[in-house]
């Protein structure tokens, strides 16, 4: 059995390892220096594990780079100290921190993809440190990090590293990158969201193996994420950033069963939301044996699904589930190659151009990236007033009377009519773009991870928002998400697809309670939980293990 | 005008935005360089406009029974090899020159943009045709293509603006097409294509607002170089012949000068070179603001 | 790099057009007024112009390939002129102050493109900046004459004039060409190292270059080590694509300095429109820039990890 960190006595007992006092960190903003770190001091000791929590501008990464002593281009340092092992890394000379950095404090970046050199053997990139500071021959070296990618449980530890960062995958990079971080036995590292661009099952593993490797070799880490569910498998100690300001910092187990204010109570609240399961009724809209394709590739296979009017069908899946591409398919952007879809009784026809006016308009969109589905050039006005006249006539004051209103639907405001999308924050965005679906007047809304880029207050708002309009409005919702918390929060029923089928569908307290489909439970299983023990759960249960990796062998055979 | 009540119900909404407040708060962040570019490019214009005016003489008019006069009162920078009034001249050279180069330019933004624009919302074969024809161009050197092209047509001003308007439509279509290829892919216009737009729709309100910026720099650009060429050409004797008034060929008659120390033939060349670095100066500021307008606060 | 010579063989095809399409009456014009039927069709048989296209094309390329780019217009009955015998002798001319100039430019535009990229927003990069802008805005011919003013006449170090005698030594060749050289850089450095230092600064943007300072390594290793790899595909591209100026700049600057060059030869033929002249100089130019382009082409396949280890 793995011990949990938790439990050593070493951080109590041992020495203050990093030190940092007051930080005050600027970014340059068009000649005005502005702080994004607002004097936080923090101090990790020899073998401790600090989560640092926050949303996005919360200056979580500015701070674990600021552990470095390194800053990003158009920032400075303006305030504060950073000690590490009783030097001042902000008085010492550039040449001196990096005799550190590398060697002593390691640092493991959010994209491995971009972060690896495309020009170099990932092997070459692992002992470059250890070769110029470390002191080894390239021989030790070379053991070293096969002995590390073997920790890492990478395959093949003995020929990975032959190979370039584009001939591996996104999980295997990120263990690649915590090896080469490791190389050098550093005191400390920092991790800045290593698994976040990661699918939950990939994420499991990372995490179990970057866990492992920290605690065996007794190494500090500074783990900068935004899901307190991750940090608390990993961390001793969290603290709370918002805004560059230190909100909250306390012991994990006292952090997630007593935290005491609002904001850290509030990032909980969004795994809380619970969407009471409501009655069946008619399906609004069927897909039935639909098969697409991209060229000759199959990207769908055989889906049959219904909507029933005035519900929410999640649909669940990872990245190249084909989930998009079945939204797409329903909205007549990617012809379905057989198959049929209705709506209201009436077959959709496979293509967009072939659909009837009345038809675009049952069916509409909201994207993910409301950065990407909003005209950069274009006002509110602009943005919703062109549905309401395409689909009602109004138009001058008439269509902004209106627009006024569906603004106020989604809770934005008259004085928002004016604005650009730049001018608004992210969560404003996503209203523009719900107040734009809404204007048509549809029947069923295809939302395609609409909460997935957002902070988690930010999530819930928008969640409840879409709840609440579902209510008013009577709208049926497809919810495509990889979040399971996302599901437990608005879905009646729930389709789970891998690989362009759908292999498990049903009502939401049947499905996630008692998962039939192997996919279905190690997916499930994935999803990192508030329990700080959860990890251990699945990693230790041992015969859970050997069955989820059997489900994962069975179905990428079927 | 009534006035308006916080709750009245048919109370107007302002949905419009000032433009002017918007151009006000541009201005306001120019550069020096950029403020001395806009006057000169603004005085060139002027000097284009009202050149009849201007000059004291006429533009191919034999004033002087003196070739190459020195500077005088009467003459301000003397005449050239035929007694004309280079000061003259140098005005009405403003006219020929950056208006034949201004013309063809808008030519080649015309055949370029909008070719440029259909490729990328029409077929694909469309785009793979027009992409092949503009890289084949390409593959020779402007202005050997041109030199060619001239020997077979001859030097005359309209098959000057033509030649070099096309050849110059190449590197055009090239960055309109990538531009709108780069917005087409935007969720914003699947969004539209959901809504039942059509094609007019979609290239004027949603992609030509996003590329327009990128493209008015890129005229700015494309007229510096086509300016520059059409002046090489003139000034190799193959661009506008006399006895129009222009700046190439005008440094090409009294090159010889040079020799003797003489700087009067420098004048026109110093005139092509100070729009050039105007306009870049300008450009420099434009692409300041037009990125600001998308993530300014 | 099948695409480069399929290129290749279109842009011979429409240079050689420049034949096909010729207006009919082109005869009467290069014979003058005085010119009978006979002496034009004469003429046009003499220049192989009364055979079906195909056949004049399949000549005129596969001469050129063996080095042979016909008649000129300028060949008199009893007199031919080779467009050889009138290119030859200036190819060598042209390539050798292209050479030079090439040779001191690329150098020198790489070393200040990259020491602005990396000192980005120094006063040694605005100022570089500053002095780029103006050069790649000023008209080769400007700088020609100012610099013949300068150095030529008011302070006699330099030639006015490139005139060479086949007698010279290279060093004294090289002493007269030194204004075009001159002129030329000046140019082709702007540009150069202006989408150098674009380059530079893109690639130093990268992830991995954070990844590499953040794992302690030292700058100069970070340039050569892990930006350098990474930035063949970008430079090669750039200096390929300055080249062209480079011929550009050759055409001007021949004419200014009146050096026996084959731009000088072709400006000359385009203006008594002797189209086979022409032709040849106009294959040459493109000749050497569709080789320079396919060149960075294959620099930047060859130093594509991606390309060269597939998945």
């Amino acid at each position: 059995m793995i011990s949990k960190p938790h439990d050593t006595a070493a951080r109590h007992t041992g020495e203050v390892l990093l030190d940092i006092r007051d930080l005050v960190v600027e970014v340059d903003n068009s000649g005005a220096w502005q702080p994004i770190v607002k004097g936080i001091s923090l101090s990790l000791r020899r073998g401790e594990v600090l989560g640092l929590i926050g949303e996005s501008g919360a200056g979580k990464s500015t701070l674990g780079l600021a552990a470095l002593g390194f800053t990003r281009p158009g920032c400075r340092i303006a305030r504060g100290s950073v000690s590490f092992n009783g030097i001042d890394l902000l008085r010492e000379s550039e040449a001196a921190r990096r005799q550190i950095r590398g060697t002593r404090i390691a640092y493991v970046a959010q994209s491995a993809a971009t972060s690896f050199n495309p020009a170099h053997r990932i092997i070459d990139q692992t002992i470059e440190c250890a070769m110029r500071l470390g002191g080894l021959t390239r021989q030790q070296a070379i053991a070293q990090a096969k002995a590390l990618y073997a920790e890492m449980q990478l395959p093949n530890p003995n020929e990975i590293g032959d190979r370039y960062p584009h001939q591996v995958s996104g999980g295997q990079l990120q263990r690649a990158m915590t090896a080469m971080a490791m190389i050098c036995k550093p005191d400390l590292i920092v991790f800045d969201e290593p698994t976040t661009a990661l699918d939950v099952t990939t994420q499991v593993e990372v995490l179990a193996s970057v866990r492992r490797i920290v605690t065996d070799h007794h190494t500090a880490a500074l783990y900068i994420t935004h899901d307190l569910a991750v940090v608390a498998q990993l961390a001793h100690r969290i603290m709370v950033l918002r805004h560059g300001e230190l909100v909250e910092e306390a012991e994990t187990g006292r952090m997630l069963a007593d935290p005491r204010e609002a904001y850290t109570r509030s990032l909980w609240t969004v795994r809380n939301l619970e969407k009471p399961e409501e009655a069946p009724t008619q399906p609004i809209l069927k897909v039935s044996h639909v098969d697409a394709h991209y060229g000759d590739f199959k990207v769908l296979e055989d889906i049959c699904l219904d909507l029933p009017r005035g519900r929410t069908l999640a649909v669940v899946g990872e990245s190249g589930s084909g989930k998009s591409t079945l939204a797409r398919v329903i909205a007549g952007l990617l012809p379905a190659t057989s198959g049929t879809i209705s709506l209201n009784g009436a077959a959709l026809a496979s293509s967009l151009k072939q659909r009837a006016a009345g038809q675009l308009r049952g069916i509409q969109m909201i994207y993910q990236s409301a950065d990407a589905a909003l005209n950069p050039r274009h006002t509110v006005m602009d943005l919703v007033g062109r549905p309401v006249t395409l689909h009602t006539g109004l138009k001058g004051h008439a269509c902004a009377r209106r627009v006024v209103e569906l603004l106020e639907m989604v809770e934005l405001s008259e004085h928002h009519i004016t604005s650009f999308p730049s001018e608004l924050s992210g969560g404003q965005k996503q209203r523009v773009s719900i107040a734009r679906a809404i204007a048509a007047d549809p029947e069923v809304f295809i939302c395609d991870e609409i909460t997935s880029g957002l902070d988690q207050l930010v999530q819930e708002q928008i969640l409840k928002l879409m709840l609440n309009l579902q209510k008013e409005l009577d709208k049926t919702y497809m919810f495509i998400t990889h979040d399971i918390a996302t599901v437990n929060a608005i879905a009646d029923n729930v389709v789970v697809m891998q690989r362009g089928r759908i292999v498990q569908q049903g009502p939401k307290h049947e499905l996630l309670s008692s998962p039939t489909h192997p996919y279905t439970k190690a997916l499930l299983a994935a999803v990192p939980q508030m329990d700080p023990h959860w990890l251990d759960g699945v990693l230790n249960d041992s015969t859970a293990r050997l069955r989820r990796q059997e489900a994962l062998r069975q179905s990428a055979l079927v | 005008m009534h006035i308006d009540h916080a709750d009245a119900p048919l109370r107007p909404i302002k949905y419009r935005r000032s433009r002017l407040s918007m151009l006000r708060k541009n201005l306001k962040r120019t550069s020096w360089p950029a403020r001395i570019g806009l006057a000169v490019v603004i005085l060139y214009a002027v000097m284009a406009i009202f050149a009849p005016v201007l000059a004291p003489f006429g533009e191919a008019d034999v004033v002087s029974t003196e070739p190459f006069a020195p500077w005088s009162l009467v003459h301000l920078f003397g005449t050239d090899q035929l007694g004309r009034d280079v000061f003259s001249r140098l005005i009405y050279g403003a006219r020929n020159s950056v208006g034949i180069a201004f013309i063809t330019t808008t030519i080649a933004f015309f055949i370029g943009g909008s070719l440029g624009i259909l490729s990328v919302i029409s077929h694909p074969w469309l785009d793979y045709l027009l992409s092949t024809l503009a890289d084949t161009l390409m593959a020779i050197p402007q202005l050997i293509f041109a030199l060619i092209l001239l020997a077979l047509f001859g030097s005359s001003i309209p098959s000057i603006v033509l030649i070099i308007a096309v050849l110059s439509a190449t590197q055009i279509f090239r960055l309109s097409r990538s531009l709108a290829r780069n917005i087409a892919v935007m969720e914003f216009i699947e969004a539209a294509h959901l809504r039942g737009e059509k094609a007019r729709w979609i290239v004027a309100r949603e992609i030509l607002p996003n590329i327009l910026p990128t493209l008015l720099a890129e005229f700015g650009l494309r007229f510096c170089f086509v300016f520059l060429t059409i002046s090489a050409l003139s000034f190799l004797g193959l661009g506008i012949q006399p006895p129009s008034a222009d700046w190439g060929t005008m440094v090409r008659e009294s090159a010889t000068f040079i020799s003797y120390g003489n700087i009067t033939p420098l004048l026109p060349a110093m005139a092509i070179a100070l729009l050039t670095v105007s306009i870049n100066f300008v450009i420099d500021w434009f692409l300041d603001i037009a990125s600001g307008l998308r993530d300014d606060q | 790099m099948g695409s480069g010579f399929v290129t290749l063989f279109i842009v011979s095809l429409i240079i050689f057009a420049a034949i096909a399409v010729l207006p009919g009456d082109f005869a009467k014009v290069a014979l003058g007024r005085s010119a009978t039927p006979e002496t034009v069709a004469n003429f046009q048989r003499s220049l192989g112009l009364d055979r079906p296209v195909t056949e004049r094309y399949v000549s005129w390329i596969g001469g050129a390939l063996k080095g042979d780019l016909g008649l000129s217009f300028s060949s008199g009955s009893g007199t031919p002129r080779t467009v050889n015998g009138i290119i030859g002798p200036r190819l060598k001319n042209t390539l050798f102050l292209a050479a030079l100039a090439a040779l001191i430019s690329v150098p020198v535009a790489l070393l200040f493109g990259i020491i602005a990229a990396i000192r980005r927003n120094s006063w040694l990069d605005r100022s570089l900046n500053a002095l780029t802008l103006v050069g790649i805005s000023f008209p080769e011919f400007f700088v020609a004459y100012v610099l013949m003013l300068l150095l030529a006449v008011k302070l006699p170090i330099f030639y006015s004039l490139a005139r060479i005698t086949p007698g010279m030594g290279v060093v004294e060749i090289a002493e007269r060409l030194a204004l075009p050289v001159a002129t030329l850089c000046f140019g082709i450095i702007a540009h150069m190292m202006r989408m150098t230092r674009a380059a530079i600064i893109n690639l130093l943007s990268s992830p991995y270059i954070e990844m590499a300072k953040l794992k302690g390594t030292a700058p100069w290793i970070i340039i050569l080590r892990h930006a350098l790899p990474n930035a063949w595909a970008p430079i090669s591209a750039v200096i390929a694509f300055n080249l062209a100026y480079l011929i550009v700049g050759v055409v001007v600057v021949e004419v200014v300095f009146v050096y026996p060059g084959i731009g000088q030869a072709m400006v000359d033929a385009v203006r008594s429109r002797d189209i086979p002249v022409v032709q040849g100089c106009a294959l040459i130019f493109a000749t050497a820039y569709i080789l320079l382009n396919l060149l960075a082409d294959v620099i930047a396949i060859a130093t594509n990890p991606r390309l060269a280890h597939p998945r």
